[in-house]
């Protein structure tokens, strides 16, 4: 009897994998995004909706991340961005701090597996943010998932941990002039340097060469969840031009429904983005 | 700005109990209502709205000395009003192309829109409005239609100084200013110079400006105040950056609230680094016809959001 059940359960599942690449190849005939990136907000809220030990959420949360990076590689999105943990979340009580860079380690270190969702798609991981600033165990981890995957090439995925994006920003420009200045002493004392070169303005390019995102093209769709509208220091500068879709789920109940209905929209406006992006 | 203003007599305005700082979020507290309980009702989110003006119910003795709190809408309530709104005005063209009108109908239909908004600015009490007049990616449109728009700016400015100055407002001009016609660039700091003493309220127009922009020119002036030797590359951190942003002429640079009308979810590469902790509103209408009904929608749905800044 249990046999069967199990059978029925496998085929029931076997034929929610085929029917959703279906929708995926059909979806595939419009622009498919190349990088969205994730807000999961709400795990806390759904904890105490649920009367769930604190904690719980974002444990249902990290299924949820699994299950929309299945669908963002199946689709085709070549970049996939989280925001793990900001700076700002360093706030909050040290007993939720802990928790979140226990389970941080304990998810970090699952990648490294042999059967991780990185080996499956062929992910290679990376880590922004102000590493520094995390405990040795979890900044070791990360480093470690880094060097592992540092081979793999059909998708990426950009976990944002101790990041805000001016801290990116700040980084980024300190290190711009730094160059500068280097660059210009460079000059100095091999007699090359003219004062008035505007050639040794610092421009947009010297800026985002910087940032810590800058292995990856700059989000077309930015999902957040919980239904609240604003991106909390997250990829400020990248979203520039991106999709905003801020669903009211939060995020341990985001599913299929809000993945398409974000590339349908996507695909919707991009019309626009297509023309904007050729003016420049 | 091609607009008249009429106002009422300018409310007398308590200042709001925030101090502000640079970066570091403030935190709204909600306070008690103080206010009589007539109104703490749910707003009706419907386009009558019923003004009333509040007094305090003072001992007697004080009440000459009490102030006549300024008239809000219903729902609203003071403490909560963002201080900062930035708009982005979109969809004039949409809104011409509709009623089989030219496109400088619409733009002039949008400067009526902002004339409406910059009152209810001033008499709800809010204390900086910022537009995101013309985009650095708006150079690329047809030459007719920057040529439109740069006419449009100058005849405004024209226009509407006596406004600012009987109205007491102050305006800023922020953006690549370099890129306008010299023309304009001279009326604008005269404007600026004109208004810049101008204490109750701050309209800043952001023309040829984006986001990245900003944070590109502040990097630039910091990296020119470190080959001079004022600053170390190593000592840049985001309060530094901060003063060399564009909005730094402000008191309260970073907005509270963004609306984007004409039902777009993008920002299009407006204030990046100041809307860090904004609550972002897409309104569904197209600018022309953003009106007050929609402002106190937004208005209304930036006072049910809990901002937590992280924490």
């Amino acid at each position: 009897m249990e046999r069967v059940t199990g059978r029925l359960i496998q085929m029931y599942g076997n034929i929610v994998n085929f029917l959703r690449k279906c929708v995926f190849y059909i979806l595939s005939v419009g622009p498919i995004p190349n990088h969205i990136a994730f807000i999961m907000d709400g795990n806390r809220r759904y904890s105490k909706r649920l009367n769930l030990m604190q904690g719980a959420g974002h444990k249902v949360g990290y299924s949820a991340l699994m299950s929309m990076l299945k669908y963002c590689y199946e689709l085709g999105v070549r970049y996939v961005t989280i925001y793990a943990f900001s700076i700002d979340n360093f706030k909050r009580s040290p007993e939720e701090v802990q928790s979140l860079m226990d389970l941080m380690l304990d998810k970090i270190e699952e990648l490294l597996r042999e059967e991780s969702i990185v080996n499956r798609y062929g992910i290679r991981v990376y880590f922004s943010g102000n590493l520094k600033l995390l405990n040795e165990p979890v900044r070791l981890a990360a480093e470690r998932v880094m060097l592992a995957t540092a081979k793999n090439s059909k998708a990426v995925l950009s976990i944002c941990v101790a990041y805000t994006s001016t801290n990116e920003i700040v980084h980024a420009v300190r290190e711009s002039c730094e160059e500068k200045c280097d660059e210009i002493a460079l000059l100095n004392s091999s007699g090359g340097y003219e004062p008035d070169e505007s050639d040794h303005l610092i421009k947009v390019t010297d800026i985002e060469k910087h940032m810590y995102m800058a292995f990856a093209p700059d989000p077309d769709i930015i999902i957040r969840t919980s239904g609240e509208t604003r991106l909390s220091n997250f990829l400020l500068w990248q979203s520039a031009n991106c999709y905003l879709y801020s669903p009211s789920v939060l995020w341990p109940e985001i599913g299929f429904r809000q993945f398409l209905w974000a590339i349908l929209n996507f695909q919707r406006t991009q019309f626009y983005l297509d023309k904007k992006r050729k003016q420049l | 700005m091609l607009f008249s203003l009429h106002f009422s007599p300018p409310p007398v305005i308590a200042p709001l109990p925030f101090k502000p700082l640079s970066h570091v979020p403030h935190h709204h507290h909600h306070t008690l209502n103080m206010l009589p309980s007539t109104h703490v009702l749910k707003p009706p989110l419907c386009s009558t709205m019923e003004h009333f003006t509040l007094n305090h119910h003072g001992k007697g003795g004080e009440e000459e000395e009490e102030e006549v709190d300024q008239t809000l809408p219903l729902g609203l309530r003071r403490e909560a009003m963002p201080r900062h709104v930035a708009v982005i005005m979109d969809g004039n063209r949409r809104w011409a192309r509709s009623r089989d009108l030219p496109v400088r109908s619409g733009y002039e239909a949008g400067a009526r829109s902002l004339r409406t908004i910059v009152e209810l600015c001033c008499k709800w009490g809010i204390k900086v409005l910022s537009v995101f007049a013309f985009s650095s990616d708006n150079w690329f449109r047809p030459k007719v239609e920057v040529e439109l728009l740069m006419s449009l700016f100058e005849r405004g400015m024209q226009e509407d100084t006596g406004i600012f100055l009987r109205e007491n407002i102050r305006v800023s001009v922020i953006g690549d200013l370099a890129k306008l016609p010299e023309a304009l660039q001279e009326l604008i700091l005269n404007l600026e110079e004109t208004t810049k003493n101008n204490t109750h309220f701050q309209l800043i127009v952001a023309v040829s400006y984006s986001g990245q922009y900003d944070v590109v020119q502040a990097c630039q002036r910091l990296a020119l105040k470190a080959k001079h030797g004022l600053v170390e590359p190593g000592d840049i951190d985001a309060s530094l950056i901060e003063q060399e942003l564009e909005t730094y002429c402000s008191e309260f640079p970073h907005p509270d609230l963004l609306i984007r009308t004409s039902g777009e979810f993008r920002i299009s590469n407006f204030m990046l680094w100041q809307l860090a902790y904004t609550e972002l509103f897409f309104a569904q209408s197209l600018w022309p016809d953003f009106g007050e009904a929609e402002f106190l929608k937004a208005l209304l749905a930036f006072q049910q959001r809990r901002r937590r800044y992280g924490g």
